[in-house]
């Protein structure tokens, strides 16, 4: 705890703004910058500014790691199980090593030890090449003689559930026992065939509020497994020296991999640099080094040059990750007023041979309800390992709770948005819901399919949960160099949302400058530590860094302005590219000028982030989860053709929060992804395993389908602006809570318009006609 | 999607019919006609137009997302028709001009659909984008006044997995009404 003398209070503005703003007292730190009014008194901050790498990403002359040549470099490829479960008897790279070109082979699998051997879904890595050209090492693949006996296997997830189910795994010791999405959960639970858990939760007691309940509605629910489908794929360049290791990497924490890599490679972190200029994409999928970057390493290291190792389309379907399959029931009991008195939770979810098919907290956390019984219960297959993606757990939790929530809407006989508002305790989503229905006219809404032609409309609404989540060692350079050119450093990446353009904002505001004069360095972890690109976590960490570090830079900028202005430095302040007496604007210096009288070439300061200002309703290791959740309010309205099939979504309207928006415009871009992959996800994508064979039928972008420009709605995007005075910032994330509430938006618009739920996604013109009574249900 | 690639190809292997002899499978000397300028390589002949630009022509802004036709992230010009490169062998290419993002602005100035798209906020990641900025620039070349439908035809074959279709859809039109300089 810091000492009193080192802290100072601070009146910040709070509330949301455009239902009118308060102030609240905060303590903060006293090295800490002055309160940040609301963005409506800001020039740079909460303006639409251009993002920064515009340029080179509209040119190609961006980099991605894709991009990244070095002399000498090697091309490698990775062999991979043709089976679903096989145990690998034998290995012979001696061919392979031959073959011309061919510079390092790696075997992965291993005969001599049975849990290498254990190969448990296709696409497993078996072994790998290094060799000068991508196509030398995939002629080197085919020379490796591998001896593989068959296993019995299973892939899908109800068949895995059977106790007669063929194990992925022999016995609870090797198989996965933590959680690997990063959230919390208990280790080691309990494994029965194939099923790991529950991870359970209550409160209150369930039986009691379902007694006492006037009605009771109960549902399940099924999604799909959803794959990320960077455009990028997975890669890196490895470059091994006998000084260092340096990688290029497509990632999402370049902080966490050099991590991972000093610690896989037995380096001391000085030696181990991990750089990503750009990156195509990650979604949740490029959160660790992965199995591929351990072997590039590996392969680099074995043929001392640099290796390129870029997966293919194929390889990215089966083996980069993917958002789990679930099946959730859910039991919701209330008062004839709609008051909540129970709800329950039992779902089964699959990652394939991995862990973290939960479907999140939606149901435990967003509405009051005094009883809850939840058990989350993952079950393996053998199928390629899932990973976090863009809200884990909660976006498949909302496709079923939210749809439960109407359902019960419809038992009671009380407009959706009404039941909302009653149990609801959320004032930003109240008025997101008021802001919304008034942008959909929510008023026109009728009777579930009351429409009378074969195309009938609908509209739907659901509501989205998610942790506003901040990186504790998250740390920000910045520097004023003799010219007054700025610059900006933090290892910190930026998956495509523009990280570095809020930064130069952030930096831009506190030394009245423009955001295109600052230049922001980031990527690379020569520069201080930053947090990663997930959790929707960047922003809420890095900005305020960000501005704590130009803060104090400015201070001393201020002390050499006032001895020129014969001026206290306090009574200065910097606009418009110079520094000015507060009580007298019309005297002042440039910026430049100022910055020409430092003795030293440059100024800099470092700066981590705080503990926000009000403190942290949990820490998690080195992330922690701020008080106030993120929420967001999405209506969609639908026309589904009852002779087709075709579900068309015409309209949504996304009504969301992120704290203080730093750049509106960056914020519309990241919400309109969040509702197409939610739109694809809810009519669309589907992994497709065959039983059969354990193979996946459709590894490419054009079996696999992905909404496209001509299922792209007309999208309303409304951002508030939430002040809680938090931090330096205020500010925090918006990719994940984007997407949450999409697809049961979606699925309850199709209701409303054809009068049938269907409770599966994605709800493909099959699915729509069987739910009809058109053509016959598939099992 | 309009996009000219099956066309081109057959048109460029009638053009090569003639000639009888077989080549390969080493690499041979080809001459391409890059962004105005005559490129020579050495190109094994399963070698693609997009491996040759990224690979022995350091032209990366062309990328490569699924390799097979069915993303367009890949799009280059030929004869100023947007065509996917992964598609075509860089040997199958002949005498034809082949325009690519490195080929799109005039010196410092950039093709107006490169401007809109900055403006706009028509790009997250950037990974699609070279293409779609090929696709869209083409578009404008042969429809001056297009609205959103023409957009979205034009760009129905490219996936952006980040949802910029709004944004692009808009900074697209925004630039054919863009003056012309």
């Amino acid at each position: 705890m810091a000492k009193q003398e080192d802290l100072r209070t601070e009146t910040f503005p709070s509330g949301i703004a455009c239902v009118g703003l308060g102030k609240i007292e905060r303590v903060i730190p006293a090295d800490e910058p002055p309160a940040l009014p609301p963005n409506s008194e800001l020039a740079v901050i909460g303006k639409p500014v251009p993002r920064q790498d515009g340029r080179a990403k509209v040119t190609g002359a961006v980099r991605f790691t894709a991009d990244v040549s070095l002399p000498g470099m090697l091309h490698a490829r990775i062999l991979r199980s043709p089976m679903p479960h096989a145990l690998l008897r034998s290995i012979d790279m001696a061919a392979a090593a031959r073959h011309p070109g061919v510079r390092a082979v790696l075997p992965i699998a291993s005969a001599d030890d049975p849990q290498s051997a254990s190969l448990r879904y296709i696409g497993a890595p078996v072994a790998a090449v290094a060799a000068v050209s991508r196509a030398a090492a995939q002629e080197a693949l085919h020379l490796i003689h591998v001896d593989y006996q068959s296993l019995p296997f299973v892939v899908e997830m109800d068949g895995a559930r059977k106790q007669a189910a063929p194990p992925v795994y022999e016995s609870a010791e090797v198989a996965p026992g933590g959680h690997p999405s990063g959230y919390p959960a208990p280790i080691n639970l309990p494994l029965k065939g194939n099923v790991r858990g529950p991870v359970v939760s209550s409160r209150g007691d369930v039986t009691r509020g379902f007694a006492e309940a006037d009605v009771v509605v109960e549902g399940e629910y099924r999604t799909q497994v959803q794959t990320h489908c960077c455009l990028e794929p997975h890669g890196i360049v490895a470059d091994w020296r006998a000084d260092g290791l340096t990688v290029y990497m497509s990632t999402q924490y370049t902080t966490g991999v050099r991590h991972e890599l000093a610690e896989e490679f037995g380096l001391p972190l000085n030696r181990v640099r991990v750089i990503v200029d750009a990156m195509g994409g990650g979604f949740g999928s490029k959160s660790t080094l992965g199995n591929y970057g351990r072997i590039a390493v590996e392969l680099s290291r074995r043929a001392r040059a640099p290796v390129r190792l870029m997966l293919d389309r194929e390889e990215e379907q089966m083996d980069a990750g993917n958002r789990p399959g679930t099946w959730q029931q859910l039991r919701i009991g209330a008062k004839r007023d709609g008051a909540l008195t129970a709800i329950s939770l039992i779902s089964y979810g699959t990652a394939g041979v991995a862990l973290g098919a939960g479907v999140g907290f939606n149901a435990e956390a967003l509405y009051a309800c005094p009883n809850f019984d939840g058990a989350q219960h993952d079950v393996f297959i053998n199928a390629g390992p899932g990973c976090a993606m863009r809200a884990p757990g909660n976006t498949p939790g909302a496709y079923g709770l939210e749809q439960a929530i109407d359902e019960l809407a419809e038992r009671l006989a009380i407009d959706p948005l009404v039941l909302r508002d009653r149990v609801d305790p959320s004032p930003v989503r109240h008025e997101e819901r008021r802001i919304g229905a008034e942008r959909i006219e929510w008023q026109r809404r009728h009777a579930p399919g009351a429409d009378r032609g074969p195309v009938k409309r609908g509209l739907g609404v659901a509501q989205s949960l998610w942790m506003a989540n901040v990186q504790l060692d998250s740390s920000c350079e910045v520097r004023v160099l003799r010219d007054g050119s700025v610059e900006v450093l933090s290892s910190v990446q930026d998956i495509g949302t523009g990280t570095g353009t809020v930064m130069a904002q952030t930096v831009a505001e506190v030394f009245g400058l423009r955001a295109d004069e600052i230049t922001v360095r980031i990527g690379d972890t020569e520069f201080p530590p930053g947090p990663p690109s997930y959790g929707s976590r960047a922003t809420a960490s890095i900005t305020p860094p960000a501005r704590t570090a130009a803060w104090r830079v400015l201070q001393s900028l201020l002390r050499e302005a006032g001895l020129a202005l014969n001026a206290a430095p306090e009574d200065l302040f910097a606009r418009g590219g110079k520094i000015l007496v507060r009580d007298d604007p019309s005297r002042g210096i440039g910026f430049a000028e100022a910055a020409a009288r430092l003795r030293t070439d440059r100024i800099s300061a470092v700066a981590s982030r705080s503990d926000d200002y009000s403190g942290f309703r949990r820490r998690m290791g080195d992330a922690a989860l701020a008080h106030q959740d993120l929420g967001g309010v999405q209506f969609a309205a639908v026309a589904v053709d009852t002779e087709t099939g075709i579900v068309r979504v015409e309209r949504v309207v996304a009504v969301q929060d992120c704290g203080r928006p730093i750049n509106p415009r960056q914020i519309e871009s990241q919400v309109h992804g969040g509702i197409l992959m939610g739109l694809s996800y809810a009519l669309f994508e589907d992994r497709i395993l065959d039983q059969h064979t354990g193979r996946m039928v459709n590894p490419d972008l054009e079996h696999y389908k992905l909404a496209g420009p001509h299922e792209t709605p007309a999208i309303d995007v409304v951002i508030l602006e939430n002040y809680q005075g938090n931090s330096a910032t205020d500010a925090y994330g918006i990719a994940e809570p984007a997407n949450i509430a999409t697809a049961p938006a979606i699925a309850n618009a199709v209701y409303n318009a054809i009068g049938v739920r269907l409770r599966s996604i994605p709800m493909t013109p099959a699915a729509v006609l069987a739910a009809l009574g058109k053509i016959p249900q598939r099992s | 999607m309009i996009n000219a690639t099956s066309a081109i190809i057959a048109q460029a292997q009638g053009v090569e019919s003639g000639s009888a002899s077989a080549i390969g499978p080493q690499a041979v000397p080809i001459t391409l006609n890059v962004n105005g300028a005559t490129r020579t390589l050495q190109a094994e002949p399963r070698m693609t137009l997009a491996e040759a630009l990224r690979g022995p022509l350091s032209l990366t802004g062309t990328k490569i997302a699924c390799n097979r036709g069915a993303c367009s992230a890949c799009t280059v010009w030929l004869d100023g028709l947007p065509i996917c490169s992964c598609m075509i062998l860089a040997i199958d290419v002949g005498a034809r001009s082949i325009t690519t993002i490195e080929g799109l602005a005039e010196g410092d100035t950039l093709h107006p659909v490169q401007q809109a798209f900055i403006e706009h906020d028509a790009l997250q990641c950037g990974y699609c984008t070279p293409g779609i900025v090929m696709t869209c620039a083409a578009l404008l070349e042969r429809t001056a006044e297009p609205n959103a439908d023409d957009v979205r035809a034009a760009i129905s074959g490219h996936f952006c997995r980040c949802g910029t279709y709004p944004h692009v859809i808009a900074a697209t039109l925004a630039a054919a009404k863009a003056p012309k300089g």
